[in-house]
């Protein structure tokens, strides 16, 4: 089906331009006196925001009844993985110029670092089942299952970000409200016209628009 | 340190009018083409007045200082805004002229004085000192001031005074961070007397032989570099003398965190992050953290007996 075929090309696209303007800023000098402790940041922001966006995909779907949400919301799964996984090399390879030693340190003595590492662990699955022959591997209902760990990865990220601010704690709370209300709204009843309209109803297990990140290959 | 009452130069220099007139071109065409560039096609040289600075001394082992943009435009100063770039965009609503110091609580001599007749009891010097921030970067510094210890001696405290509590400006008008409770405001931070007059601690009113800028704590600021950042308080307007260990801004906010001393230890983790090493801006690979920031073999001893890693 080539229908909106441009759909998830720009959903790619839009979520590299953070990327993009990183890459500007770095070379530019806009990352300011300490552009590590900056593209650090910035690379954890957007794994949050890309990760709340995906999140957000079933909510929009079930209770406005949109569709392209969930169209796009493998991609945005993914680029999740990506920025939470610059993230992770950045303050490895870079931050702590791969001293394994002081990193194994941080993973065991630091809550704040314990908890990022642990949610890259838990999203780490979540990426390497996200393909079609993913889902077919470990049947619909078990992957399901397997991708609403997506939300325990939010809350570890949110998390993390709370733990890593010294006062200021502004941003991690807008997320950490942010993912409330997607919580909240997954226990609202599915609105009765939301459907991927125009397409053949799949079978969605419960049908409440779970937190599947691979949920989107077209029917047929 | 000798007290020298005559008046020099900089005390005829009307250096608030000149604030007043760079505010002034903050505003103009200028700083709207500065703000479209690049930061690295804008970072400029040292700017503001000069200040006569009677002797150097370096005492950062002769390292380069970190250039004037990063230490202008790289600062904790969460009244002027939480992010580091925010101080020095928000510096403009502080007014560091003019300005009233009080020197108060158990002191013989107490005084309410305009910072410029402050600044004018004492010889100026250019201090280079190393600067390490809890949260593990560091710079090296070019400050001008003066020692602590000579306007401790000057106002002649009582044997009642063992502590010092300095005070930042409370005006949410001026630092419109305070509007927020993002900390207790106003900013308090204190030493014990011994520190407070030991030759290391420094007023500081300038940076690279200029006036301080808004972001550094203008008009007067502490600096204990054997200490973490955050000790060095800020845009002051009071110097109390009092008996009892003040309560300070950070150390009220998360007392395990940000203990009363906080020296500079390599060997006392924030529980957050290590304190083992620190990275000094410019550098790409971090470098070992020392004790007391280097400054041990002058300070150390006012530590005697006491257990660094409770009192941290």
């Amino acid at each position: 089906m080539a229908r909106r075929s441009w759909l998830v090309p720009a959903a790619v696209a839009a979520g590299l331009l953070p990327l993009a303007k990183l890459a500007f800023d770095g070379a530019t000098g806009g990352l300011g006196a300490n552009p590590i402790q900056a593209l650090l940041d910035r690379l954890g922001f957007w794994t949050l925001a890309m990760l709340t966006a995906t999140l957000a995909a079933g909510p929009l779907n079930a209770q406005l009844g949109l569709a392209w949400p969930l169209r796009i919301r493998r991609a945005l799964g993914l680029l999740t993985f990506g920025y939470a996984t610059l993230h992770l090399v950045t303050y490895a390879g870079v931050d702590q110029a791969l001293d394994l030693r002081a990193i194994l340190a941080d993973v065991v003595k630091r809550p704040f670092i314990t908890v990022g590492f642990a949610t890259f662990l838990v999203l780490l699955p979540l990426a390497l089942t996200s393909t079609d022959a993913g889902v077919r591997r470990l049947g619909f209902r078990r992957w399901k299952r397997l991708h609403r760990l997506a939300y325990l990865a939010a809350l570890g990220g949110v998390v993390h970000f709370i733990w890593r601010v010294k006062a200021d704690l502004r941003q991690p709370v807008l997320f950490a409200v942010a993912l409330g209300l997607l919580l909240l709204a997954r226990l609202l009843p599915r609105r009765p016209a939301a459907r991927t309209a125009g397409r053949a109803p799949r079978p969605r297990p419960g049908g409440e628009g779970g937190a599947a990140v691979g949920d989107t290959r077209p029917a047929g | 340190m000798p007290f020298r009452p005559d008046l020099r130069d900089r005390d005829a220099t009307p250096e608030a009018l000149w604030l007043r007139r760079r505010d002034f071109l903050r505003l103009g065409a200028a700083g709207a083409v500065g703000a479209m560039l690049p930061a690295a096609a804008r970072a400029g040289g040292p700017e503001g007045a000069a200040l006569p600075v009677t002797r150097k001394v370096d005492l950062a082992g002769g390292e380069k200082p970190s250039p004037w943009d990063v230490v202008t435009g790289y600062n904790n100063f969460y009244e002027l805004g939480t992010d580091k770039e925010d101080p020095r965009r928000n510096a403009a609503s502080l007014r560091p002229r003019p300005w009233t110091v009080r020197i108060e609580g158990e002191v013989k001599k107490p005084a309410s004085v305009d910072v410029d007749t402050l600044i004018s009891w004492f010889p100026l010097e250019e201090r280079i000192y190393r600067m390490r921030c809890v949260e593990a970067w560091s710079i090296v510094v070019p400050w001008v001031g003066f020692p602590l210890a000579g306007l401790v001696k000057r106002v002649e405290p009582t044997s009642r005074a063992k502590f010092v509590v300095f005070t930042t400006l409370l005006d949410p008008e001026q630092l419109p961070g305070e509007r927020r409770p993002i900390l207790s405001w106003p900013y308090v931070e204190g030493l014990r007397i011994d520190e407070a007059v030991h030759p290391l601690t420094l007023m500081a009113v300038g940076l690279y032989g200029r006036v301080l800028p808004g972001q550094n704590g203008a008009p007067l600021r502490l600096v204990v570099p054997w200490k973490y950042g955050f000790k060095g308080a800020k845009s002051l307007v009071s110097i109390r003398f009092q008996e009892r260990q003040p309560r300070t801004t950070w150390n009220l906010m998360a007392p395990n965190e940000y203990g009363f001393l906080a020296n500079v230890n390599p060997a006392v983790d924030h529980p957050r992050w290590s304190q083992a090493k620190e990275r000094r801006l410019g550098d790409f690979f971090k470098r070992p953290t020392l004790p007391f920031n280097g400054y041990g073999d002058q300070v150390a001893s006012l530590y005697a007996g006491i257990d660094l890693a409770k009192n941290f």
